[in-house]
């Protein structure tokens, strides 16, 4: 044998020309559909850069990033808190859990949206008392619901990340004096990041859509936009697509965010 | 039950009476009774399972004994002792003995995320509350003294297990321990990696460093320790000066276990 590179014909897959010609004959019928439709792409267009349009955007951008903050918070204390020595606080923790993930996200943000039945007056001793309806706005309403059914998740994305964590590190730092809540925040969370970013990147991007929902409690999100215009002028599919397009653009970013974050913590690990 | 127990030269650092630990049925240690003076090297052998690691764990308290006594520096680790009472102390008292206590483990265990120094300055930032800058100073001399003084921005992916192991041992050094536990320091590593990580330890010692050793090298023992100590089912089944116990062991289970290892 001389060091000629060894040329040999590749094993023929033709199975994968049918798969192609399948989904390229689907993708036609549905384009056509679209196209021979009574459809005014240019209203479509037209609409993407709409005041009501861009002010929905951004109360969509607005909710989703402090709903998921809100839930990473909650879902950083819950997973911390399932992982106690103390049964009373773990019992506590998978009640938020069993209760928040068990329960449809729209029901829990119309009974946040409702609250005023429940109590009509929060006060605070001190401070005064409001009425829980001037309180509960719509995106107090969105906010809570929305935050507060993501902390159920991300709790559970945590643990595993700390889980994940081996044992020898918590060893090590207590072996150095480091203090409980310092192992965590300096070891152990840093460490399980890598196992919950991607996840949570995931969350994100559901929730940037998941926060439509508030819609059904008139919180002037995205999707809200596009519907008050559309009962005017009904252009309904027209608007429909302008939204698409938008929530598009807002998980592919979410999407390009993510890699970055999941490059940041992989620090130290070799590939 | 006596065992002969090392007549300590100075003050004991170490001092365990009785110690007993058990998880389940299953007993660990069935008393054990050890004494390390200030400055002195105490290696500890035996079989797989005798429950040497087990007892390294409990000096600094990652394990709780269930009966015994057991103090490093004059006090009960992990308990105080009040009007014959003795009490469990808290999370933060326990936190702050262990910063007296130094320990090396069988993998390292150094923090991936952070480079050597980082790893180093970690804990003299956060529990010693030592600015940047001093303990940076701190632990690149602490590194040099390893022999690892260009590698401070690796991380320890970046750096073989005998490497890891030297920059483990220079973390442990920078709380100023006044006593250094070494758990199987060089059995996690490939052969051509042990010298290297003994080496640092024989510079400890030399140095007048009090530490405990459970280690498999009995050649280290024998050029290092004051004592070795044998421990076999959960208790110190002979202990003395290494040359004595290793030429001359007492015990049938000793010479048993020298039999296979040398």
């Amino acid at each position: 044998m001389k060091d000629e590179a060894l040329k040999a014909v590749p094993v023929r897959h033709h199975s994968r020309w049918v798969f192609l010609a399948l989904i390229a004959a689907g993708a036609v019928l549905v384009v056509r559909a679209f196209l021979d439709a009574d459809i005014d792409y240019g209203v479509t267009r037209q609409f993407l850069t709409a005041d009501n349009v861009l002010r929905g955007l951004g109360n969509t951008l607005l909710i989703s990033v402090l709903a998921q903050a809100v839930g990473i918070a909650l879902g950083v204390g819950a997973a911390v808190m399932a992982g106690s020595r103390f049964g009373e606080v773990r019992a506590v923790s998978a009640l938020y859990v069993w209760l928040f993930r068990g329960t449809p996200v729209l029901v829990q943000l119309l009974l946040w949206y409702n609250l005023s039945l429940v109590v009509d007056t929060v006060s605070i001793p001190g401070l005064g008392t409001w009425a829980t309806n001037d309180l509960v706005t719509p995106f107090v309403a969105a906010l809570l619901g929305l935050g507060i059914n993501e902390g159920a998740y991300m709790a559970e994305i945590v643990r595993a990340g700390i889980n994940s964590v081996d044992k020898g590190q918590t060893e090590a730092s207590q072996a150095l004096g480091l203090s409980r809540a310092q192992t965590m925040r300096r070891v152990v969370l840093p460490q399980a990041m890598r196992v919950i970013v991607p996840p949570t990147g995931n969350q994100f991007v559901s929730m940037l859509k998941t926060s439509s929902l508030a819609y059904a409690i008139q919180y002037g999100e995205l999707l809200q936009s596009a519907v008050r215009i559309y009962t005017n002028n009904l252009m309904i599919v027209e608007l429909l697509l302008t939204v698409s397009v938008w929530y598009l653009v807002l998980t592919t970013i979410a999407t390009v965010l993510q890699r970055y974050l999941e490059k940041r913590y992989s620090k130290g690990v070799q590939r | 039950m006596t065992v002969d127990i090392p007549v300590a030269r100075r003050a004991p650092i170490v001092r365990a009476l009785g110690v007993r630990k058990r998880y389940g049925d299953n007993e660990v240690l069935s008393g054990i009774d050890l004494e390390v003076g200030q400055g002195e090297v105490s290696c500890v052998i035996g079989p797989s399972g005798s429950g040497k690691s087990t007892f390294l764990r409990c000096v600094n308290h990652l394990e709780r004994i269930d009966a015994g006594r057991l103090e490093v520096n004059g006090h009960l680790i992990g308990y105080r002792e009040k009007n014959g009472r003795v009490y469990e102390l808290r999370e933060k008292e326990i936190a702050a003995q262990r910063r007296e206590i130094g320990m090396v483990f069988q993998r390292f265990n150094l923090f991936p995320h952070m480079t050597a120094l980082e790893n180093i300055m970690e804990a003299p930032v956060l529990v010693r509350r030592e600015s940047k800058a001093v303990a940076r100073d701190r632990a690149r001399a602490l590194l040099d003294r390893v022999g690892l003084g260009p590698r401070g921005d690796a991380y320890p992916a970046q750096l073989s297990g005998g490497q890891q192991q030297r920059v483990a041992i220079a973390r442990a050094l920078a709380m100023e321990p006044t006593l250094m536990l070494f758990d199987e320091p060089t059995s996690a590593l490939d052969p051509e990696l042990v010298g290297e990580v003994l080496d640092v330890m024989r510079d400890l010692a030399a140095d007048g460093m009090t530490m405990l050793v459970v280690t498999h090298e009995i050649g280290f023992a024998r050029e290092v320790a004051d004592t070795l100590v044998f421990l076999d089912g959960g208790v110190v089944v002979e202990s003395g000066k290494p040359r004595e116990v290793l030429a001359n062991p007492k015990q049938e289970r000793t010479r048993a276990f020298l039999s296979k290892v040398l």
